[in-house]
């Protein structure tokens, strides 16, 4: 069954080029729209369920070796190498002669050996040959990475596509909002399944394009036309970044397909923190791509901004998927990043700060989708703070559960706009809990999820993830990010409580000043112009919206169990491949033992060498059990939060659960801070905001980051443009203007010219031959009918005496005879 | 000169005046088993020569209507002529020229009835149908 992958990203592309090319001119119907829309995507989810089984699962599981589409020949060149090869200087070697060269030494070698030497093969082709080597292919790659992105990515976006079906009822350019939908699935599926990093950066820009279009998709407003290039030019700073990685890795390596790349990477000296090798340099490129489009620090402005598009767009785009394509990258490119400890720190350092940044600017927004979307910066942040401390996997299961949980309550926030008549100001709601139940229930289990409450799928990643932090031995700073990171998760569950409190209970605000209510309402209710409506009453949202928030509610809540804490466990990652920690391991290489794997080893094509000893590659995963531990990947660690309580307590499960404890206290003060506040003492917000006026108006104000952009960047960049235009305006216009005086002089005087010398001529001598000769054409034509039918029978007689003139002489003489 | 026009007219009296001695249905008889093929040419082009004349001269459109069908009787005739002749002297096509005659004949009819009804038209626009009177084709 996985064989049929390819089909995955190509039925969303088939319904996006049915309902984008055909839904306008064949006025589509919006049941036939969504229809198509979310039927394709289903089809998606099913056939990647399907093909995800068979990968793992089924009886003939190839799992945990990779799968290429181009193994059974299910792909073609995409740039084949003689493009290239023309382009570094037309050498006159063949690729084939040079891959002859290659296969050769392979041959000399044993198997272990060519294993091994894969550089050394590689470096004895001179640059030339190697560049002439990159023969890019489009086929699409299943391993446990993509795998789980693809089951995100659809599952999650089937409930989006039926809630949109919902949400969009009614709009104008229904057909061109599910065009785009399915172009952004398209594009999001061939950047989580290509096998090369091409691939990868076609879908990086595709879902970038996808993006700029659907939060410009009511372009009439400025604001969203506005949102929609910074997004887009926010992204330009990142995708420069990551186009700079891929020649890196051209230039290294040679070729730009995942499993060589990294086969080559895996030998390749560590990079210690301070060394900047080759690799490091690769892994800034690609992280600073990841900043842009996972909104990281300081490329997170735009996400926020972002929130201009339709709310189903901004949960599948800019919450559940196309954000987390940083992460994706960082742990695609896992090895690379291990090679870096530099880089390392780098990312764990950024994920920690974007986490309590956009947390601490998440506590005073007011609007419900800005909260929203600063939290899912701040989520963001956790999940880079785990890949940096090398937590890559856990990464993975945040992105996963935050997908769920996330999603459902961009959902639920689109559910109480649409039942709030387009209202987005949380001071103007209030109580909806007895107007929208279903849309509450299931916000609540987002909210519980989010906080960190125990048996909701948010509990179980964020705790690894802090757990990872303070017991990592990547990173130097790992206690840092751990306070950091738990500092945050208080403010997450504060502010989350705060946007619950706000919107589904307390007092009913929204009849107070409802003449106030208008910003946004005329844009899109075609159907809410009832007089009920006009009433301003809540109302529950239809089945569409709310069964695909009840099927996110069931997965937020549930979902978590798939990364179940060893500590619940007894130190094991029990679930055997149903565990995600082991169901990515195959694709996380191991500084230590330099293998891809911790427990199978297994080599960079994917296939098991040799399973080894437990003791001698198990417990590198901080998560294991602490005795006989290696030496630290990087040959020193600095202060390690986990050890120094460990060696504390001597017991290390115990230690475990005191990271859980606290993380779990954390989360309820959090909850019980945002219920004081907002719902025991609704005066106290206003209190403390007087009395922390700075802080309150540095986070209403977010930081001023906008603002110094908009004067460091826009401004400069502004002044440059005026400059150049003045430049413009009077050097290079003046140069054409000048020659246009010129022009126009020398026009003026050949005009002249024609018009009262050649004209006079022409004029003159074709009217004297007209007045010359029309008056005999003028008398033939007399206009009587017999005139003509004269001419016509004299033409007879001539006609008929040249023809046969002879023989009516002949035979005149016959009859005639006598006398002639 | 007299005898030059008794050997001008001669054919033509041979017609009219038969030999003495025979009964005239023998006459016509005997003229229809074997017909002589100049004299139907010579009416022919004599009815072709009437017509054409009258459509020349004549001022009023009827008129020159019924020349034209003199005109196409003309070529009638000579089509029956020569179908006949063709037959006595064993054509396998002969009977073609009798068909040909029919088609004439319908399209006669057809130039008929869109002739008048254009001399109708004519005339209550220009309330005649002399066609010295008409000289609208010069524009």
């Amino acid at each position: 069954m996985y064989r049929y992958i390819w089909l995955v990203p190509l039925l969303p592309l088939a319904g996006a080029a049915i309902n984008g090319l055909l839904g306008r001119k064949f006025r589509f119907s919006e049941r036939l729209i969504g229809g198509i829309a979310v039927g394709s995507i289903a089809l998606a989810f099913l056939i990647s369920l399907a093909s995800v089984y068979s990968y793992a699962f089924g009886s003939n599981a190839i799992w945990p070796n990779v799968y290429v589409t181009s193994q059974d020949g299910a792909s073609y060149s995409w740039i084949p190498g003689g493009a290239v090869r023309f382009t570094t200087g037309g050498h006159a070697r063949s690729v084939a002669s040079v891959q002859e060269k290659a296969r050769e030494q392979f041959t000399k070698m044993s198997p272990e050996q060519a294993q091994r030497q894969t550089v050394p093969v590689l470096s004895a082709i001179n640059e030339q040959e190697r560049a002439s080597l990159l023969d890019v292919e489009w086929s699409y790659q299943l391993d446990a990475l993509s795998s789980i992105f693809m089951l995100v990515v659809t599952g999650v976006g089937l409930c989006i596509f039926v809630f949109a079906t919902g949400y969009m009822h009614g709009e104008a350019g229904f057909y061109r909002f599910f065009a785009y939908m399915g172009l952004f699935m398209f594009s999001m599926l061939v950047l989580v399944m290509g096998s090369n990093f091409l691939m990868m950066f076609v879908g990086w820009e595709g879902v970038g394009l996808c993006s700029y279009l659907l939060i410009g998709y009511y372009f009439d407003r400025q604001e969203a036309a506005n949102a929609s290039r910074k997004a887009f030019i926010t992204n330009r700073v990142g995708d420069f970044g990551f186009a700079l990685a891929i020649f890196g890795v051209i230039a290294t390596f040679g070729t730009t397909q995942y499993t060589d790349v990294f086969a080559q990477a895996a030998n390749f000296p560590l990079e210690p923190l301070g060394q900047w090798g080759i690799l490091s340099w690769i892994a800034l490129g690609l992280f600073i791509g990841a900043c842009g489009k996972s909104a990281q620090l300081p490329l997170h402005v735009w996400l926020p901004d972002a929130m201009a598009g339709p709310t189903p767009v901004s949960a599948l785009i800019h919450a559940a998927t196309m954000v987390t394509a940083g992460l994706y990258m960082l742990t695609r490119t896992n090895v690379i990043f291990q090679h870096s400890q530099t880089m390392m720190t780098v990312v764990a350092v950024v994920g920690a700060a974007t986490a309590l940044f956009a947390a601490t600017i998440g506590i005073t927004q007011n609007d419900i989708k800005k909260v929203l979307a600063y939290s899912t910066v701040s989520q963001l942040g956790f999940m880079f703070m785990a890949c940096g401390v090398g937590a890559f996997a856990i990464g993975i299961f945040h992105v996963m559960t935050h997908a769920f949980f996330k999603a459902l309550m961009f959902l639920g926030a689109g559910s109480v706009i649409h039942g709030m008549h387009h209202e987005q100001d949380m001071r103007r709601m209030g109580g909806l809990r007895k107007y929208m139940p279903y849309t509450y229930l299931t916000f609540l289990a987002g909210w519980l999820a989010i906080c960190g409450i125990i048996p909701f799928s948010g509990f179980w990643s964020k705790d690894e993830i802090l757990w990872s932090a303070a017991s990592t031995r990547y990173v130097p700073v790992g206690w840092i990010v751990w306070i950091v990171g738990t500092i945050a998760a208080t403010c997450t569950a504060f502010y989350m409580t705060r946007l619950m409190a706000l919107t589904f209970w307390g007092k009913e605000r929204f009849l107070d000043n409802h003449n106030e209510h208008s910003d946004g309402h005329e844009v899109h209710d075609k159907d809410h112009d009832t007089p009920a409506h006009h009433a301003h009453i809540p109302h529950e949202s239809p089945a569409s919206m709310w069964v695909p928030l009840a099927v996110l509610a069931v997965l937020a809540t549930i979902g978590g169990f798939v990364g179940i804490s060893p500590a619940f466990t007894g130190g094991h990652h029990v679930g055997g491949r149903m565990n995600i920690v082991n169901f990515l391991d195959p694709i996380i290489w191991n500084p230590t033992t330099r293998l891809f794997g911790t427990h199978e080893v297994v080599d960079s094509f994917g296939k098991p060498l040799e399973l080894v000893e437990k003791h001698a590659t198990a417990s590198v995963l901080t998560t294991e059990p602490a005795h006989a531990e290696p030496p630290p990947p990087y040959g020193h660690e600095g202060f390690n939060l986990a050890h120094a309580i460990d060696s504390f307590l001597h017991n290390h499960t115990l230690t475990e659960w005191v990271f859980i404890i606290i993380s779990l206290l954390v989360a309820g003060f959090g909850m019980f801070l945002g219920w004081l506040f907002y719902v025991k003492n609704p005066r106290l917000p206003d209190i403390w905001a007087a009395r922390l006026r700075p802080l309150y108006l540095a986070s209403y104000n977010k930081y001023w980051v906008d603002e110094f952009f908009g004067w460091a960047v826009t401004r400069r960049t502004m002044d440059a443009a005026r400059a150049v235009f003045s430049f413009d305006s009077k050097v290079v216009d003046g140069a054409v203007n000048g020659s246009a005086a010129i022009t126009r002089f020398t026009s003026r005087v050949t005009g002249l010219t024609d018009r009262y010398f050649v004209d006079g001529m022409v004029n003159a001598i074709a009217g004297f031959i007209v007045r010359l000769m029309s008056p005999l054409l003028r008398a033939a034509q007399t206009g009587f009918t017999q005139n003509y039918a004269l001419v016509m029978v004299l033409g007879l007689v001539l006609a008929v005496i040249l023809f046969f003139g002879a023989d009516i002489t002949k035979a005149f003489r016959a009859v005639f005879a006598v006398g002639f | 000169m007299h005898i030059l026009l008794f050997k001008i007219l001669s054919p033509f009296l041979g017609l009219l005046f038969q030999a003495p001695g025979q009964g005239r249905m023998a006459l016509v008889w005997e003229r229809a088993q074997n017909p002589d093929l100049s004299k139907f040419l010579i009416i022919g082009a004599l009815l072709f020569i009437i017509g054409v004349a009258g459509v020349l001269t004549r001022r009023n459109i009827i008129v020159i209507f019924m020349s034209i069908e003199l005109i196409l009787n003309a070529a009638n005739l000579n089509f029956l002529a020569m179908s006949r002749y063709l037959q006595e002297t064993g054509s396998v096509n002969a009977v073609a020229g009798q068909i040909f005659a029919v088609f004439v004949i319908v399209v006669a009819a057809a130039e008929a009835a869109i002739g008048l009804g254009i001399v109708i038209a004519l005339y209550r626009n220009k309330e005649t149908i002399w066609v010295d009177e008409i000289d609208i084709l010069k524009w």
